[in-house]
């Protein structure tokens, strides 16, 4: 077997997603955020997470997806985000977390083409396992400010 | 495992920068003919050391130049030699030179040859002459035939063993204790090729020397010495007296290389201040990316700190204590502890911040150079007097505010302080004054830079301003308004640009510094009497006076330092210009409105202007009302950056975290009114306004 990685894996409006497991810093319950004036609408706003400012990405949003109420499952994975101009602290608002599977390499199978109508470039691939499919992100393009604006082309 | 020696690089290169200032500090005290000998001896060790230091790391250009300046201040120690003003002179550019030579070798920069040749020359010939009055003056470069006098002689001798040098038999201590007899001799062991504790052969020979050997030697008795070992290493004997030689052979072949460093100071022709200004910025961008900061902090500090981390541990292992086995009956000890967990942890925090404090004497110790070498180049008489060193302030605020502060100072000795004739026709003394102090007041420090020169010229600047249109015909503004004039962009009463100062950019790049650093600067002006700059600055950048306010359901904070008053608006007071800006009569100006919700894109709270409240802002020399729901508390907050997880926003310079733990953003004024400019922003609520009017 190659050389396998570990990813968390949450829901989001009943599809599973999956990040790595080394770049999640912690998981925690969803608290108000401050909002940030004029930025997108998918940028909640920022937290205390302690004594550090993380700016909080509502993932629902950010992917077009249907607002909801934020109830008991609701959670805030804090994540680092590796960028060319260092590392960052941004946290993500997911329906709820779900599991941690062992993927290997191989298994990640390529994204279909969509052509235009929807941009893929923020996924890495499509894993299955045990005849799910969890839809692994890549963390550092999704949220990269400057790749930010990017985005909302897929949203249409 | 070999010995990392680049790990002690930064210690060397930082003990170095002070070894020096204290030589400068020490040479512009040093007064010719009568020499302090307790103060050469303190320029001598710092030399010393720097040599040590360099020799040990491997910086040989830095070694051999130093080393003469050693030899020299040697001489001075022992009373060989006279201390003359052209000595000092030499000695004080050499400093600047070697600083520069560190400076490249921290870097990796490659290092300016030929200003260290020329004046390793300037040093040298200062070095074969024992009349030193004969001296050329300092500045004129290339060096004198050479006068091979053997008695003076200073030789180089680099010996680099091959491994097998041991095995032969030879030993090099023997061959040092040789040449030791034949003058004075200074070794120096290259350990860089020093091989792993593993595989270590005691039979080879891992080092190499360097050595300096002085008196009155031939080559001929060095390479006796050598005579054994010649086929087994490589070796290098020169002369310093031959070096130099060459290097004025090199001088003569590019003579404009050459020339570059003394001509420029003596006649400066517009084309060399352009010469000089792109190479201050160079330089100036070099070393701002090799400051990995670190810091130095005062023994007490630490001890302070570590006494009261004991004590908090105390506290923290009292509270676990009472937590493990809590009864309600213990809720006064509890109450106790709890705050005096919250005093400990202030203090904590105070004495935290303290660490990066400094004494501004790091910002001060720069100016009797200064002044000493400005005075001299214009012919003045100036005493520097400094008082209140011992003021601390923040190390970034530090950092931004000495070019400011060399701004003022060189216009204090440059226009303020007036030519020797002028004074004493005015009654004054010749010498003139300029006068730096420092003092806390408040939160804030306060720095006063004062000279009891001519002060400013009003007639003059006004007349300037109305050339330039600066101000309207026929506006006279106030006295103060006269003084602020120089602080607008371009103004420049100079008549004759100066490479020292006078070509209009500087007062309003001043003013804009100490601005963004959260302080502010006023002139005082007598004339005849002198002029005063005084400039407030918050103690530290880390730390800010803010006064909360809430719009909508948010709390923000208004920097205090940009609150001019805060008011309740009355209605008739608000304005409407063509249907769209709001604008408030605030007594004989008008104030544009600011609304806060609009700006930020919140919901809102209260849109009604009538009875609101009005916080009056400036920033950026503009003035704004904003409008807010409700005045909160006054408190100071801990400025954490936006950036570090996110990126810059508009209208906000960072933010907080409140008591409660949720994070409040920080109001950066001058952006917020740049904001409220953009055509994106419009007032939606006018409709609401001109509605209440009706009503």
């Amino acid at each position: 077997m190659s050389h396998s990685n570990q990813y968390l894996t949450f829901m989001l409006a009943g599809e599973e997603y999956g990040v790595d497991i080394l770049r999640v810093q912690e998981i925690k319950g969803w608290n108000k955020a401050t909002p940030i004036p004029n930025t997108p609408d998918y940028i909640q706003g920022v937290m205390n997470l302690r004594g550090t400012i993380v700016p909080i990405v509502d993932l629902r949003n950010r992917f077009g997806l249907e607002r909801v109420d934020y109830g008991i499952t609701t959670v805030v994975i804090v994540l680092k985000v590796m960028a060319s101009d260092g590392n960052r602290t941004m946290g993500i608002v997911v329906d709820a977390v779900s599991d941690v599977y062992n993927v290997s390499a191989d298994e990640i199978k390529q994204t279909p083409d969509f052509g235009r109508s929807v941009s893929v470039d923020f996924i890495k691939g499509l894993a299955a396992v045990s005849e799910k499919m969890v839809i692994i992100l890549d963390i550092d393009h999704l949220l990269n400010s400057s790749a930010i604006k990017n985005i909302d082309a897929m949203v249409n | 495992m070999s010995i990392d020696m680049a790990q002690f690089h930064q210690t060397f290169f930082e003990e170095s920068f002070e070894g020096l200032d204290l030589m400068e500090s020490g040479l512009l005290d040093l007064d010719a003919g009568d020499a302090d000998i307790d103060l050469i001896n303190t320029i001598f060790r710092a030399a010393h050391s720097i040599k040590g230091g360099s020799g040990t790391f491997g910086f040989k250009r830095v070694c051999e130049f130093t080393h003469i300046m050693e030899t020299l201040l040697d001489e001075m120690r022992d009373k060989r030699r006279k201390v003359t003003q052209e000595a000092v002179n030499i000695l004080l550019q050499s400093v600047d030179c070697l600083r520069d030579m560190l400076a490249s070798e921290r870097n990796g920069s490659r290092m300016d040859e030929d200003r260290v040749s020329q004046i390793q020359g300037m040093l040298n010939d200062l070095f074969n002459k024992k009349e030193a009055s004969q001296l050329p003056a300092a500045g004129n470069t290339a060096p004198k035939e050479d006068n091979h006098d053997p008695d003076a002689q200073v030789w180089h001798i680099r010996f680099i063993p091959f491994p097998n040098l041991l095995a032969k038999g030879n030993d090099p201590v023997r061959m040092f204790r040789e040449l030791d007899l034949l003058g004075e001799l200074e070794v120096v062991a290259n350990i860089s090729n020093l091989a792993e504790f593993s595989s270590f052969n005691p039979e080879e020979c891992y080092l190499s020397w360097n050595l300096t050997l002085k008196g009155a030697v031939t080559m001929e008795s060095i390479k006796e010495i050598f005579e054994w070992v010649e086929d087994d290493c490589e070796l290098d004997i020169r002369s310093l007296s031959q070096e130099k030689t060459a290097d004025a052979v090199e001088h003569q072949s590019r003579p404009e290389g050459a020339g570059n460093g003394s001509e420029k100071e003596k006649n400066p022709s517009p084309e060399s201040i352009n010469r000089d200004s792109s190479k201050a910025i160079d330089k100036r961008g070099a070393p701002a990316t090799a400051e990995n900061s670190s810091i130095r902090v005062s023994i007490d500090k630490i001890d302070g700190l570590i006494n009261m981390v004991g004590e908090l541990v105390i506290i923290q292992s009292m509270l676990a204590q009472l937590g493990k086995d809590f009864d309600i009956d213990q809720l006064g000890k509890l109450r106790d502890g709890l705050s005096q967990l919250e005093r400990n942890t202030r203090e904590l925090q105070e004495n935290v911040m303290r660490i990066r404090m400094l004494p501004i004497s790091f910002a001060f110790n720069r100016f009797p150079r200064m002044v000493h070498d400005l005075s001299q180049k214009m012919g003045k008489q100036i005493e520097l007097k400094m008082s209140g060193e011992n003021t601390e302030l923040d190390k970034t605020v530090m950092e931004k505010i000495v070019d400011p502060l060399v701004h003022l100072v060189r216009n204090s000795v440059d226009h303020g302080v007036e030519m020797p004739e002028a004074r004493r026709a005015c009654g004054k003394p010749e010498t003139g004054l300029v006068h730096l102090n420092a003092y806390h007041k408040g939160g804030n420090i306060v720095i006063e830079i004062s000279d009891d020169g001519a002060g400013l010229n009003k007639e003059r600047i006004l007349r300037k301003a109305q050339e330039k249109g600066l101000i309207k015909d026929g506006e006279i503004p106030s006295e103060e308004g006269i003084n602020e004039l120089i602080f607008l962009p371009g103004f420049s009463t100079a008549e004759v640009v100066s490479d020292v100062s006078g070509r209009g950019v500087g007062m309003d790049v001043v003013k804009k510094n100490i601005q963004a650093l959260g302080g502010k600067i006023e002139i005082i002006s007598r004339e005849g009497k002198g002029t005063s700059f005084i400039i407030r600055l918050p103690l530290t950048l880390a730390i800010l006076d803010g006064q909360l306010v809430s719009a909508g359901d948010q709390i923000y904070i208004i920097p205090l330092v940009s609150i001019i008053e805060s008011l309740q608006i009355i209605e008739g007071n608000v304005n409407l210009i063509a249907g769209k800006a709001e604008v408030y009569k605030l007594r004989d100006e008008y104030i544009p409105i600011i609304r806060l919700y609009d700006v930020f894109n919140i919901p809102p709270k209260n849109t009604d202007l009538k009875g609101g409240l009005l916080v009056v802002v400036e920033g950026d020399g503009k003035k704004a009302g904003i409008f807010i729901d409700d005045l909160l508390d006054q408190q100071q907050v801990v400025i954490k950056s936006l950036e570090t997880n996110f990126k810059r926003v508009e209208g906000v310079s960072g933010a907080t975290i409140l008591g409660d733990g949720t994070v409040a953003l920080i109001m950066d004024i001058s952006s917020l009114i740049r904001l409220s400019h953009q055509p994106g922003y419009t007032n939606h609520n006018v409709t609401i306004l001109s509605a209440s009017k009706a009503a």
